[in-house]
């Protein structure tokens, strides 16, 4: 049966109704029409639909929903805009690190939490952050150099 | 009345699409709108398209507005394939550009009563001393609906200012903001969410259904079944999911296993009937008189998914008389084509729109969910419905790549020159596109109760060719045979995959002479340079050689190599040769590959050294890990467990240097480094270990067994 959700989704709590099951990524995508978080493949193998919960990334797709209940989630949406992008947005725009883009946003939020914990991330560091990323594109150089960039961007800032 | 028989040929796609005002309107909101029918399908097109009309009309980058595609408004550009965009869309637009500019110039010398030499034209603005006018000021005077004559010249090489510069992607910032910006995320009132269920292997008849149980289910519209095409629609993306879930329990299916195994699938592949053609013969006794060494060597490679990250989806909305598609398809005005036959309507009552979607790599399942999302719409008009494959739809169902097998047999003479050459390919055709022949090439065509015949795959021909892409070497051998042996008989679902048969056939070719450079005891690169006249391609393989520094003669140390692999792409595209250096730890690893490329004018830099860096990247996981998997039944490779692709800590180092020739005509660059870095991985695991291994991809098993 559908039950009432509380969620904290970027900063806002917000009401949903679903069966307590449901992955967060259709509750993100459908219900609250935050469309960074991106289906894959359902399994938790490719990292299209990774956001942040309680900080820390997670796969949204399979995630349910009960799981989710008085935990914070930061999706892409949270972390920037146009009008202000997050030094990671930023930097992946100046390295134009991205070619179709689909599994971009998913990077973002496991990049966000890597410069979290860790601001000065060796190649390695990035890669092993990213072992469940695929991108089919060949963007990987790219993107390491854009996750260098921001690093360097936000240095001191933390 | 003159018929379009009699009518100039016309450059590029403007050629069938000849009216200036389809291709450009002037908005009254100060920008200019550009219609194209080429997709972005991530390779930066659009970008691309939008410097090279901003520089021909002298307007700024972001005053262009780029029409995404559709069969309402846009020209017919065919499909977006084959790295083809900028000649065909480019060339149109230069010419449709320098005209518009022209009339627009004229209209404005009388408007300022000056003479045209004297105008100024910059930002869309028109001025001579001090009096100035507009694209916009005078767009009401200007009659667009015209036949373009194609008379006015582009501007010269040395005139532009946008081309040929850095120019950002002015489709990411919406990508990387998580804005909706797929099809995957377009929402429109009243959206229903449909999943298909599709049979248990390619051959399956639905015997009987039990479907009350999934009607029953929360958020359940309609279980729709149309002979052997099943779906359901729901309110709700994860009632589709389980109901599609609990459907395909409630099925029962006659499923007679068909397909060749896997372990024999070259063995099959070679054994069925093919039409052989011989396409290239060079005969000359007196050099094969001369005749030292010889070797020969047969060469494989499997099946290979496009795999793409986001799986293939559409929106389709039916009114009772209309049909209104989305779809991420390479090619809109052929999916329509296909549509009219399975829908059973009239093209003027289907609309197909084009929306980005998840990189493609050739043609995946974006056509085939087009039509079962119209078919789940049909039966729950007037609702739209989106429909996203589950990621083991895609992975089972999309055409792959076909299986090739190369048999190569070369000799040199006792100098270490190649005096004779034989390379026979076999291959399935390579393209099984929407829009061709009698009938459809849908997955859910055949299956409906009242099926639509299935079109032949074809294999598109020579010059740029498809399973026999590449297979007629650039180097120049005196003595020269080239067949390709077409095999119609295909197990597996196929069709083009980025760079199609010129993937295999530069890796057969590629490897065949660094074998015979190895046995003249001769270094692989100046023996290819030997080999070559042409100068541009001499050009990318010293470059490519001076930037990865090359070493006369270098020896690999036991583990550590490195190798070179070249093409033309289609013998008639960009230039690009590769040099991969490779690593045997428990897996064999790429760290470093270098890529020297000539695309003739260079329209983006970046943005073509972001697809070449891709290609790198992208042939290196082919090469290193990819296969479909399959069974007697059915594709096996249902996931990225089973179906691996590069990840980021394999990813090698890339780095690219483009050779710009302004004066030369602008070539894609998005297939051209397929080829040559798969051979120079294959080329760089032998000059490390001192094996060659001939088929892909290169495991460590195949290695192991190689060294054994
Ligand atoms: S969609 Fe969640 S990991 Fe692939
Ligand atoms: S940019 Fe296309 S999958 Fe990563």
């Amino acid at each position: 049966m559908p039950e009432r959700f509380e969620l904290d989704v970027n900063g806002k709590v917000c009401a949903v109704e679903a069966e307590p099951d449901t992955p967060l990524l259709y509750i993100l995508r459908n219900d609250l029409d935050l469309k960074g978080a991106r289906y894959g493949c359902g399994t938790g193998q490719c990292g299209a639909c990774t956001v942040l919960m309680d900080g820390k990334d997670i796969q949204s797709c399979d995630t349910p929903l009960w799981a989710v209940a008085g935990k914070s989630i930061t999706t892409v949406e949270g972390i920037g805009t146009r009008a202000q992008p997050h030094p990671l947005q930023q930097a992946f725009l100046d390295e134009q690190a991205a070619q179709c883009g689909y599994c971009i946003t998913g990077i973002l939020m496991a990049s966000k939490a890597l410069l979290d914990r860790n601001p000065e991330p060796s190649d390695r560091d990035i890669d092993q952050a990213l072992e469940r990323h695929l991108c089919r594109c060949g963007s990987h150089n790219r993107i390491r150099r854009a996750i260098h960039r921001a690093a360097q961007a936000m240095g001191g800032k933390r | 009345m003159s018929t379009a028989a009699d009518k100039p040929v016309l450059p590029g796609s403007l050629n069938a699409n000849r009216s200036l005002a389809r291709w450009i309107r002037i908005n009254d909101d100060g920008t200019v709108a550009v219609r194209v029918g080429k997709v972005e399908i991530g390779q930066g097109i659009l970008t691309a398209l939008a410097q090279i009309a901003a520089d021909e009309l002298d307007v700024e980058l972001h005053q262009v507005r780029i029409v995404t595609a559709n069969t309402e408004s846009n020209p017919n550009e065919g499909m977006t394939s084959g790295s083809r965009s900028v000649e065909e869309s480019g060339e149109a637009l230069r010419y449709v550009c320098a005209e518009v500019r022209a009339l627009f110039m004229q209209a404005a010398a009388r408007a300022l009563a000056a003479s045209i030499e004297k105008l100024q034209v910059s930002e869309g603005v028109f001025h001579v001393d001090g009096k100035r006018t507009s694209y916009w000021d005078l767009a009401a005077e200007v009659d667009l609906v015209r036949e373009a004559s194609a008379q006015v010249p582009p501007k010269q090489a040395a005139d532009l200012t946008i081309v040929g510069r850095y120019a950002q992607r002015i489709d990411l910032p919406a990508k990387i903001f998580g804005e909706p910006a797929y099809i995957q995320d377009m929402a429109l009132p009243g959206l229903a969410h449909g999943r298909i269920v599709r049979p248990p292997n390619y051959a399956a008849k639905l015997l009987s259904l039990d479907d009350a149980g999934v009607r029953a289910l929360p958020g359940v519209i309609a279980v729709v079944r149309d002979g052997d095409f099943l779906g359901v629609v729901a309110e709700r993306e994860e009632q589709a999911i389980k109901a599609a879930a609990v459907l395909a329990q409630a099925c029962r299916w006659d499923a007679p296993r068909q397909l060749p195994h896997e372990a024999q699938i070259y063995d099959y592949l070679t054994s069925r009937p093919v039409e052989t053609a011989v396409i290239s013969d060079k005969k000359d006794e007196k050099a094969k008189a001369r005749t030292h060494t010889t070797l020969e060597a047969t060469y494989r490679k499997p099946y290979i998914a496009h795999a793409s990250i986001g799986p293939s989806c559409a929106i389709a909305r039916y009114d009772g008389e209309r049909y209104e598609l989305w779809s991420h398809s390479q090619g809109i005005y052929p999916l329509r084509g296909d549509m009219v036959k399975c829908l059973r309507v009239p093209a003027d009552r289907i609309v197909v729109h084009h929306a980005d979607g998840s990189g493609c790599y050739g043609h995946n399942g974006a056509d085939d969910v087009a039509l079962d999302a119209a078919l789940l719409a049909r039966a729950v008009s007037p609702r739209p419905v989106r429909v996203q494959w589950m990621r083991a739809d895609e992975s089972g169902w999309e055409p792959f790549g076909p299986a090739m097998v190369m048999k190569l047999k070369a000799s040199t003479d006792a100098q270490g020159n190649i005096v004779d050459w034989t390379h026979e390919t076999w291959s399935n055709p390579h393209s099984n596109r929407s829009g061709r022949g009698p009938g459809s090439t849908l997955i859910a065509a055949p299956h409906m109760a009242d099926p639509v015949p299935v079109s032949p795959p074809i294999d598109s021909p020579l010059p740029a060719g498809a399973s026999h892409r590449n297979a007629i070497p650039l180097y120049e051998f005196p003595n020269q045979k080239v067949a390709r042996h077409l095999i119609m008989d295909t197990p597996l679902r196929i069709s083009a995959l980025r760079a199609l048969g010129g993937f295999a056939n530069v890796f057969a070719i590629e490897s065949m002479l660094d074998e015979l450079a190895i046995a003249c005891g001769a270094d692989p690169v100046e023996f290819r340079l030997r080999h070559l006249k042409d100068a541009r391609a001499r050009a990318v393989i010293e470059r490519v050689a001076q930037m990865a520094d090359w070493k006369s003669g270098e020896k690999g140390d036991g583990t550590r190599g490195r190798g070179i692999g070249f093409c033309k792409y289609k013998n008639l595209g960009s230039y690009c040769a590769v040099i991969a250096e490779v690593v045997l730890e428990q897996e064999l690893r790429v760290v470093k590959a270098w890529a020297a490329v000539d695309i003739g004018r260079v329209v983006n830099p970046n943005g073509a050294i972001n697809q070449i860096e891709g290609g790198v990247l992208q042939a290196t996981s082919w090469t290193l890990k990819e296969a479909v998997r399959f069974d007697d039944n059915f594709v096996t490779s249902l996931g990225w467990d089973t179906y691996p692709i590069l990840t980021f800590a394999e990813a090698p180092r890339v780095e690219v240097q483009l050779i710009d020739r302004p004066s030369e005509t602008s070539k894609g660059a998005g297939e051209g480094a397929q080829g040559p870095t798969g051979a120079a991985i294959v080329n760089a695991l032998h000059n490390a270990v001192g094996v060659r291994v001939r088929e892909l991809p290169l495991t460590r098993e195949r290695i192991m067994a190689a060294m054994a």
